[in-house]
């Protein structure tokens, strides 16, 4: 591996909003991003610089806990009912992609699947991994890594696709007694499931995989 | 305030490398060594360029907003829908959270992230930083993925589907609107709007 120079070590910080590249000025070892006395502001944009976002492991396990807390009752309860004469239908998410399949549109069935299921699922494996392997400073496929997280950051907010299906057709299906649908607390769950998880992997720092002892010299 | 050099050194954000910067040749996107995440590409699109796709984006948006989606038949009794409309009946429904998260990632941020773009570039055209630019391209950055419009197109084209079984589906205008305005977003997600900070353009009057 050859020595490429990092940022901390020229004594360089970037800011994270603008990408501009500042010299540290003396007596900022407290730059540290541990959110004390970091009051360096850039000189263009005058966001708050940071070596690392601030307390990163710390909040990004809280926000996926939160997250996962509520991906629980997202799946195990009914995100819509829909309501017809003599019939009262209550859809899980799982439900709602099986009824796709049988409807003849089993590529969309995939589609569906992937965005609700797969991908948040994706995201908790994928976080956890990450924040336990930088956690420990390990030198472990950092590559890998580094390109995992910024596939669940490109992927993460299509898991919103079906909370917008519930809310479509809730608006359209207005047939007063003859057929009517209607959220169900699930689709508020997994509406802030996907928030969290949004959160979680902006506040984890990839720089951070690259940190820790040089396990690959 | 820490001393600033940004013509000539350039870090990865994904990884803390510092890069010399250099010009880059037509189409070429410059990669990180260490994390090959994507450092710099070179600009395609013109200010011009760049202007003329957010006007049209803007006129899209309007459109997509105010005509019908879609509009579902059965037994003769006809039902359409717009955006405002899902938000609403979230709201009705006792869904205020999908409602809220409806409005602000279909509506509101991408009507301010337009408009701030709007703004921002029309003002590049003629060589200038817009008034408020400093903030407004803080707002813009933290607007990140917040904006979600070509997620509910293919939630649109779900819902269709799941509709079809039991009803008269007729896809609207909005519909189109909203197809034609994923392909503007298509097209601008690979414009990297940091390069107007780099633009040497003259402080706001
Ligand atoms: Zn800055
Ligand atoms: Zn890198």
């Amino acid at each position: 591996m050859s020595a490429l120079p990092r940022a901390a070590e020229l004594g360089l910080i970037a800011c994270t909003v603008c990408g501009l590249v500042c010299r540290n000025v003396p007596g900022d070892a407290q730059l540290d991003g541990d959110g004390v006395d970091d009051a360096m502001a850039c000189p263009r944009c005058a966001s708050t610089l940071r070596r690392r976002k601030p307390d990163s492991f710390a909040r990004t396990w809280a926000l996926l806990i939160a997250a996962f807390l509520m991906y629980i009752p997202a799946n195990v309860l009914p995100i819509m009912r829909t309501a017809s004469l003599n019939d009262i239908d209550d859809n899980t998410i799982i439900s709602g992609v099986v009824e796709l399949w049988r409807a003849g549109s089993p590529n969309l069935a995939v589609i569906v699947f992937t965005a609700s299921i797969v991908v948040p699922v994706l995201k908790f494996l994928a976080l956890s991994v990450l924040l336990v392997s930088s956690q420990r400073g390990s030198g472990w496929a950092r590559l890998q890594r580094a390109k995992l997280y910024r596939l669940v950051e490109l992927i993460g907010y299509w898991s919103m696709l079906d909370v917008f299906v519930v809310a479509l057709l809730t608006a359209l299906v207005r047939f007063s007694v003859l057929s009517l649908v209607e959220p169900l607390p699930g689709v508020i769950f997994f509406g802030l499931t996907v928030v969290l998880t949004m959160f979680a992997s902006m506040s984890f720092d990839p720089r951070l995989i690259w940190d820790g002892k040089d396990s690959d010299d | 305030m820490g001393k600033a050099f940004p013509e000539k050194l350039l870090i990865c954000e994904h990884c803390d490398t510092v890069y010399r910067r250099r010009v880059l040749e037509r189409g070429e996107v410059a990669r990180c060594a260490l994390c090959a995440a994507e450092l710099e590409r070179y600009h395609l699109l013109s200010v011009n360029a760049m202007l003329a796709l957010i006007l049209t984006a803007a006129i899209v948006f309007v459109q997509a907003n105010l005509w019908p989606i879609v509009t579902l038949g059965l037994s003769g009794q006809h039902s359409s829908t717009t955006l405002w409309g899902v938000i609403l009946a979230m709201w009705r429904e006792h869904s205020q959270v999908v409602s809220v998260l409806v409005a602000t990632t279909l509506f509101f941020f991408p009507l301010l992230k337009m408009s701030l773009l709007g703004w921002l570039l029309w003002f590049a055209r003629g060589g200038r930083r817009a008034p408020g630019f400093v903030p407004l391209m803080v707002i813009l950055h933290r607007l990140g993925p917040w904006t979600m419009s070509e997620v509910f197109v293919l939630g649109a084209l779900v819902a269709i589907v799941k509709a079809h079984t039991y009803f008269d589906v007729t896809a609207d205008p909005g519909i189109y609107a909203y197809a034609a305005l994923t392909l503007l977003i298509t097209i601008f997600a690979g414009v990297d709007l940091r390069q107007l900070w780099d633009e040497d353009l003259e402080p706001a009057a």
